[in-house]
């Protein structure tokens, strides 16, 4: 009798699950509900990009269809009396900052990279190499607080001063100055970054076949030589890395914010004025935005650097996923 | 001047604590083509890579002993390894052409490292190179290609051309053709005999028939040692040694 | 003129040594200049205040960090408590189901998700969630949560792929099915580095101040509740940073330096661990 009691509840579940099966013609086991549940929660990032995209979209509904496309060439940002906002100059510091943070990181970036993995002895290049990975660690605000108080008088007092006795013939680099402003905040962002492009380059570089470098040796080259070819021959994934850089420092926030100056202005006098950034702005009005209009605005700068930052990074990884591929000899050029 | 082109003298080297090659002693003439050979984990391609001063690349590489090229021992404290790789080319088992260089431009990578920029001249040494190995007519419509996109014996040739565009003195070969068909392997050993007329050959191979039909010299290495060396016709005639008539009838490989 | 050629290559082949090595001395020097004065600044604000007392208000003698201290820990665990299950499930989905497209679009979009700047997540948190809650504790977890997302899936994945197939093999013959497998056996292995790749995550987030700004604000008091603002270490760094009190910018470098204590504590040690195990 406790047998078939046993038995009963089992004998309808498995009934049941077959009945179920055969209605949506699947098999019911473990497996295949676990990987559903998961493979459901691993598509959450999909979801969640979709879901950022569209909010930005919705938050900048109220200043698209106040602004339209004026929006984006609109050079005045004036919340309190006039209303009106438009983002350009927003754009172009963003745009510019980075370009900056982009022209001192790269070579740098290079030469570390190389020095990792071609030059340095390798216990000395596994310390090192640590060692950046975990510079990369430091949170902006720190990188901005030492902007604050230790860079920016660094610069006005030692080099900026001398940039512009060497160079003050040029309208960039005259001007007063007062120790933060364009170049400063290129500077940081360069600092910012340099461990960042640097690690992908050393492991790009190491990913080199050893067959290309012994050929180049046996023709008699150098060690830079031989770096170079190392160069040519990665030179799509160092593109990449590039552009991850760039999308990492277009986004950069809080650091830029403490040193740039946030000066809302078409164009700085020179590249020691203060500017503003479109990451800047919304770290530094958002809480102030009282009205509608203000937060759509705001939302709608968000939105700009979002699909700014979306190109470059998209770009950026099928770039490097690209030449992955080739430096393992999977794909031809 | 001698008449020999490398002097290899008392010759040892180690990896770390390994040591693969014991007090090696060699003579080799000019333009002939030598033959190291041996079984598997003889210690043949370092002896070839000792010549060019590749082996102290790997880390924890070194030797110790004296290499005489053109009577200059090429690990004398003022040498630099790099004018000797100069003089001293190498082609490799495994052919590897710069993917991401043109036929023209993988040809003209040595000269053009050399200070060679006028464009005439690279142009006269890519074709004279092109045309020493037998590529010449095959890709003279094609040299914008990328250098792989060749067959697997046409890049080799083309690896060949490229070690010879800087018109070195020597010709360092690690297994040229194992890595090729038949066909593209006999083309090449056709082509090492011709450029042992103008060529110091010295060829690394496990194929002791390749070694017969290429070679003018043989050296037969075991174990990291010097077991024989000397002509090819007496190594296959008269050998000297036991082991080394036991290693050419095969009776170990 | 061919010894020339010769000496000019290596000039410039030792000219580029040197020049090698002094950029790893730029790139070096900076981030040791930020570790240095954190250590130096941040050292003098520390005391017993500085633990115990709440942020000051204008005009008050000194002031510490104990509710930022607090209200970071409750945001960094609210944000685990999502972004970590969340994480580790999408890690394990493309460890073990992961040879496909599908797969391979999730992990590109994971990378690209990891590259949205932070301030746009935390819009994006605050346009979802503050209409229900306004400025929140709810809010900024989800923020952060979101940014732990693909950091946790990608090191949950890399852990995972560490473990031998043939564990997952011997398992399979002995009959257990698929996921009992992967859950008692193959997690179990990978446990040390999968907890790494989270304290990794939470290293990052507890970092990040954008977000928390747009999500919750300034907060002077203790925790009052998920749908109020809580205090947090690195956004009080930027708001006391430029402040015309002495005694806010010393607690600003203090939690500097607590922050990077912090940090690179449990970046040292996972690394350290991580590297051990080879």
């Amino acid at each position: 009798m406790k047998n078939l009691k046993e038995k009963i509840p089992s004998s309808i579940f498995y009934y049941l699950k077959s009945r179920i099966s055969s209605l949506f013609k699947l098999s019911l086991n473990g497996d295949y509900i676990f990987k559903i549940f998961s493979g459901l929660i691993a598509s959450s990032t999909i979801l969640i990009l979709g879901l950022i995209i569209y909010e930005l979209i919705l938050g900048s509904t109220l200043s698209m269809e106040t602004f339209g496309l004026r929006f984006i060439v609109g050079v005045e940002w004036d919340p309190a009396i006039k209303r009106s906002f438009g983002a350009l100059p927003l754009i172009l510091g963003t745009l510019t900052t980075s370009a900056i943070a982009l022209l001192i990181s790269l070579p740098i970036s290079l030469g570390v990279a190389l020095a990792l993995s071609e030059y340095m002895p390798k216990k000395l290049s596994y310390f090192f190499s640590f060692l950046v990975e975990l510079l990369a660690a430091v949170p902006s605000v720190v990188y901005g607080i030492w902007g604050v108080y230790v860079l920016i008088p660094f610069l006005r007092d030692h080099v900026y001063s001398t940039l512009q006795i060497t160079l003050g013939f040029i309208p960039l680099f005259s001007g007063p100055i007062y120790g933060g402003g364009v170049l400063t905040g290129g500077i940081l962002l360069a600092i910012m970054i340099i461990p960042i492009i640097s690690s992908v380059l050393r492991d790009l570089f190491s990913l080199v076949p050893s067959s290309i470098k012994e050929a180049i040796i046996s023709l008699g080259a150098t060690k830079w030589e031989t770096v170079k070819m190392m160069m040519s021959y990665t030179r799509s994934g160092i593109l990449g890395a590039t552009m991850l850089g760039l999308g990492r420092a277009i986004g950069e926030t809080m650091a830029i914010t403490m040193v740039i100056g946030n000066k809302f202005k078409v164009f700085p006098s020179s590249l020691f004025d203060s500017w503003y950034t479109m990451s800047a702005i919304i770290a530094n009005e958002f809480l102030e935005a009282t009205y509608d209009l203000y937060i759509s605005a705001l939302i709608n700068v968000g939105l700009i650097l979002l699909l700014i930052n979306l190109t470059i990074v998209i770009l950026a990884r099928l770039i490097i996923w690209r030449s992955l591929r080739i430096v393992r000899g999977i794909m031809r050029e | 001047m001698s008449i020999y082109k490398i002097e290899i003298e008392n010759l040892n080297a180690w990896f770390g604590s390994k040591q693969v090659l014991k007090n090696i002693n060699i003579k080799i003439k000019d333009r002939v083509v030598t033959a190291i050979i041996g079984p598997s984990g003889c210690g043949k391609t370092t002896l070839l890579r000792c010549i060019n001063r590749m082996h102290e690349l790997v880390p924890g590489a070194r030797i110790s002993g004296k290499v005489f090229f053109n009577g200059v021992n090429i690990y004398n404290n003022g040498v630099d390894p790099v004018q000797i790789r100069r003089k001293i080319g190498m082609v490799f088992q495994k052919p590897n052409p710069f993917p991401m260089l043109s036929i023209y431009d993988n040809v003209a990578i040595g000269p053009k490292l050399n200070g060679i920029n006028d464009k005439r001249t690279l142009d006269s040494i890519v074709k004279r190179s092109l045309i020493l190995v037998g590529l010449w007519d095959e890709v003279k419509d094609e040299l914008n290609k990328p250098g792989t996109s060749l067959s697997g014996g046409q890049q080799q040739r083309l690896c060949i051309a490229r070690a010879l565009a800087i018109e070195p003195e020597v010709l360092l070969m690690d297994e040229p053709t194992s890595a090729l068909d038949p066909i593209s392997a006999s083309k090449i050993e056709t082509l090492i005999r011709k450029l042992a007329e103008d060529y110091t050959v010295i060829i690394v191979t496990h194929n002791i028939q390749q070694a017969a039909r290429v070679s003018d010299y043989i050296a037969f290495l075991y174990l990291g040692e010097l077991v024989e060396y000397g002509a090819t016709k007496d190594i296959f005639e008269k050998p000297k040694k036991k082991l080394t008539e036991e290693y050419i009838t095969g009776k170990f490989s | 003129m061919k010894m020339t050629t010769q000496k000019i290559r290596k000039i410039k082949d030792i000219v580029m040594h040197f020049m090698i090595y002094l950029t790893l001395l730029i790139a070096i020097l900076p981030p040791f200049s930020v570790m240095f004065e954190v250590i130096k600044r941040g050292f003098m604000a520390i005391d017993l205040d500085f633990f115990i007392k709440t942020t000051p208000t204008v005009g008050e003698a000194k002031g510490g960090i104990a509710n930022a201290i607090q209200g970071t820990l409750i945001t960094i665990g609210l944000a685990s408590l999502i972004g970590v299950p969340i994480g580790v499930i999408s890690g394990i989905f493309l460890s073990e189901y992961g040879e496909n497209k599908f797969s391979t679009i999730i992990r590109f979009f994971n990378e690209v998700l990891n590259g949205v700047p932070s301030i746009i997540i935390g819009i994006f948190s605050y346009t979802l969630i503050s209409p229900i809650t306004g400025f929140s504790l709810i809010s900024a977890s989800f923020a952060l949560a979101i940014i732990m997302i693909p950091i946790v899936t990608r090191t949950t994945e890399e852990a995972l792929k560490l473990i031998p197939t043939m564990i997952r093999e011997a398992a399979i013959a002995l009959g257990i099915p698929r996921w009992k497998t992967i859950l008692h056996i193959v997690l179990k292995g990978a446990k040390k580095s999968i907890i790494t790749g989270i304290l990794l995550a939470i290293a990052r987030i507890s970092g990040e101040s954008a977000p928390i700004l747009v999500t919750m604000g300034y907060w002077r008091w203790w925790f009052h509740g998920l749908n109020r603002p809580v205090a947090n270490l690195a956004l009080n760094i930027f708001l006391f940073a430029n402040s015309p009190f002495e005694n806010w910018v010393i607690l600003a470098w203090g939690s500097a330096l607590i922050l990077i204590l912090m940090i690179l504590g449990i970046n040292i040690i996972t690394r350290m661990l991580m590297r051990g195990s080879f």
